[in-house]
């Protein structure tokens, strides 16, 4: 009896103390999502792979920092930034008004619209009308989530906690349509096995007032120094070729965007 | 099959990562079961108090939503104090520390009630039996009281145990890469979700078994001496 | 007063107090739902495991054995997430039901409580004074009327405070709809945090909702228990 709880007080204090050493370090902590190909996904024995996870590491080197990546759900990612479990957002995150609020945004890093998913074939009209009493999943907490509620109200919105779970739901069945970037639908899901049989339907939608202008690193308000490091790491990356080819590995075209 | 064969390795870590911390949460929930059970059996009216609105707290909120409050509202509490005293810099909740904090906390409601029941069965008469014979407080206490106390505990202790072993499945939901999380991710990338999630069912219904069997074990070495109607 | 003013805008303002009231009706809803058909369905099979049915009560057993060793959140996740991998559940004419998030909780749901509903049942068949079994046959009632009769009510009438229990689990339980694309309590809640980048205001008022409904069914359970256990207490004249 007295053994186990000597073990468990030795395991709790093991725990605090690990946490806190991981701290006092000089290290940049990173939080990515890791739910989200081909941004950022895990491989079967758990290494996070992914352009996101590109960038991160591409921008430390520049940064001259020792970076550690912390996975983190995208539900809890501006919250948990702001308890300081990581000292950066590198997760596609859109640089939007709302989130301004709560957090300091680099330069953008890429661009690109956010594209209707639906069964290959289906003559739906990506407007407000055209998709009313349709289920349309989308990833709760992103600007495509916030998008759908403002703009079209008639479609029966389901908010899903990662794209992927969407992607699943949209494969059974149970969804007729998906709002999701392009470039993270196209590479997660319809180029994919899992995607057959998908395909986008209507425009690019990328209204700057939902969308806003691009994906760029967050950082908690206050730490300017940290934020400019990163917009010139971003364009120092830019500059010398290291950005493409990342670029390259994942996608065929230059996604940074206008 | 063969891709949980592929994934067996997450799947192992998973289910000791949930074993883990399944005992850290019993520990957490025993020592507040105790102390909540004293509190209600104390005569102060403050310690009672105090331990009847834990239960109630406990009764009222969903565990997960208590989870949720623990893992971000802890956070920012201790980051406040911290702030505020300059005592610490920085102290994370992780996900692991808020699962089994939180769990503790709620199953240390089911066990003060466990304890207060076991208490107040303990023979009166043996005790004084055992202060006659001049034994001294701690021989009375392991050799009467603890005894009773084990057995008349057990039964109910082993439900505990068995819930709390069944809420470690909500951890995953905070991020915590226990045995579900590590299931549902592979499934997830698999396509197969229906395997892993039957997986998972079974390896916790070996949990269960192997929890009761060893209980029972015990539970029947506490009640040698113990004459049956 | 700034502050309360401006919590009070995040959690109800911007139409979001139409999330919290379709959470709180589907809450109630489901859970309502579950535990009538739960029910229902664990009488017969609490019945077959107390007269110790020797096909019927190993079966059962087993069903609830499984329901109750392992985590309601997979058992959901099974249904919800796992069935579509098989074609042939997609192409069954259950499909259209299977499809929709609420239906497949639902039924997981159902399963659960029945299974944890049974065995309330059966402690408390098993529990029926022999005395007024006995009676019963004394007075020539065929087996099925003193089922009916005389042991299911006084069973039922055990089993009062420990169903009640089920029932606040079951609410508690319910929580697992948020973490499926449905609006609960508990989703209403998440959606709120997730729509303006916080992390727990949104779960101060869910919790407070949830402490309210057990509130709620803490008082119809003890109502009922004074009117059907009123034979039991002591006499005050």
């Amino acid at each position: 009896m007295f053994k186990k709880i000597t073990m468990a007080a030795a395991g709790l204090a093991m725990t605090f103390a690990a946490s806190s050493a991981m701290a006092d370090g000089h290290m940049l902590k990173i939080g990515v999502e890791g739910a989200y190909p081909p941004f950022s996904e895990k491989t079967a024995d758990g290494t996070l792979v992914g352009f996101d996870v590109d960038i991160a590491m591409a921008l430390c080197e520049k940064m001259g920092k020792k970076c550690e990546l912390v996975e983190q759900d995208w539900d809890g990612i501006i919250p948990n930034l702001l308890n300081k479990k990581y000292d950066a957002i590198i997760a596609s995150m859109s640089i939007t008004e709302e989130r301004k609020k709560k957090v300091d945004f680099s330069e953008k890093y890429y661009n690109t619209p956010s594209r209707f998913v639906a069964k290959e074939g289906v003559d739906w009209a990506d407007t407000n009308e055209g998709l009313a009493g349709k289920t349309v999943g989308v990833q709760r907490g992103t600007i495509q989530h916030d998008y759908l509620l403002a703009v079209y109200p008639d479609a029966d919105v389901k908010p899903y906690g990662t794209a992927e779970e969407a992607y699943l739901d949209i494969e059974a069945g149970r969804l007729d349509a998906i709002l999701v970037d392009s470039l993270a639908v196209d590479g997660g899901f319809l180029k994919t096995d899992a995607g057959k049989g998908f395909a986008f339907f209507g425009g690019d939608h990328s209204d700057p007032k939902y969308f806003g202008d691009g994906a760029g690193v967050a950082v908690r308000k206050g730490e300017e120094e940290l934020r400019d490091a990163f917009t010139k790491a971003i364009q120092e990356i830019r500059a010398d070729g290291t950005y493409e080819k990342i670029n390259m590995k994942y996608f065929d075209f230059d996604i940074y965007g206008g | 099959m063969e891709t949980v064969i592929d994934y067996s390795p997450a799947i192992l870590r998973g289910t000791g990562v949930t074993i883990f911390l399944a005992i850290c949460s019993l520990m957490v929930s025993m020592s507040l079961g105790l102390i909540a059970a004293w509190g209600k059996l104390s005569s102060s009216p403050i310690g009672s108090r105090v331990a009847n609105s834990y239960t109630t707290l406990i009764r009222g909120v969903p565990d997960l939503v208590l989870m949720m409050l623990i893992y971000f509202g802890l956070q920012r509490l201790l980051n406040f104090v911290g702030d505020y005293t300059g005592l610490w810099g920085y102290i994370e909740i992780n996900t692991f520390v808020a699962g089994f904090v939180t769990i503790g906390f709620v199953i240390g409601a089911y066990m003060t009630e466990t304890f207060r029941g076991a208490i107040l069965a303990i023979p009166r008469g043996q005790i004084e039996a055992g202060i006659a014979c001049g034994m001294s407080k701690s021989l009375i206490f392991r050799r009467i009281i603890w005894p009773h106390l084990v057995r008349l505990a057990l039964p109910s202790f082993t439900n505990n145990w068995l819930v709390l072993l069944k809420t470690t499945a909500l951890v995953s939901v905070i991020g915590q890469k226990d045995l579900v999380y590590e299931a549902f991710t592979a499934g997830r990338s698999t396509r197969q979700l229906f395997t892993f999630m039957f997986v998972v069912l079974i390896i916790y219904l070996i949990m269960t078994a192997a929890s009761q069997t060893a209980l029972g074990l015990v539970e029947r070495r506490y009640n040698v001496g113990v004459r049956r109607a | 007063m700034e502050f309360i003013i401006e919590y009070f805008t995040l959690i109800l303002g911007d139409g979001n107090w139409k999330f919290w009231l379709e959470g709180i009706s589907l809450t109630l809803m489901f859970v309502s739902l579950s535990l009538l058909i739960g029910g229902v369905l664990s009488i017969p099979l609490a019945i077959a495991r107390a007269n110790r049915h020797p096909i019927f009560n190993p079966m059962v057993w087993s069903f609830t054995y499984f329901f109750r060793g392992t985590p309601l959140l997979v058992q959901t996740y099974l249904l919800y997430y796992g069935l579509p991998q098989f074609d042939f559940v997609k192409d069954s004419f259950m499909w259209p039901m299977l499809r929709e998030a609420t239906w497949c909780a639902l039924i997981a749901f159902t399963l659960n409580t029945a299974a944890y509903t049974t065995e309330i049942f059966r402690g408390a068949i098993e529990a029926v004074p022999h005395g007024e079994i006995e009676a019963a046959k004394a007075c020539g009632m065929s087996p099925f009327k003193r089922m009916r009769r005389i042991i299911l009510p006084s069973a039922l009438r055990i089993s009062l405070p420990a169903y009640s229990n089920e029932v606040i689990f079951m609410l508690h339980g319910s929580v697992i709809l948020g973490v499926l694309p449905i609006i609960d309590i508990f989703g209403a809640a998440k959606t709120i945090n997730s729509r303006y980048y916080v992390s727990f205001e949104g779960f101060i008022p869910c919790a407070i909702l949830y402490m309210i409904l057990v509130f709620g069914i803490t008082r119809i359970f003890r109502m009922l228990e004074k009117r059907y256990h009123a034979h039991l207490r002591p006499r005050t004249s």
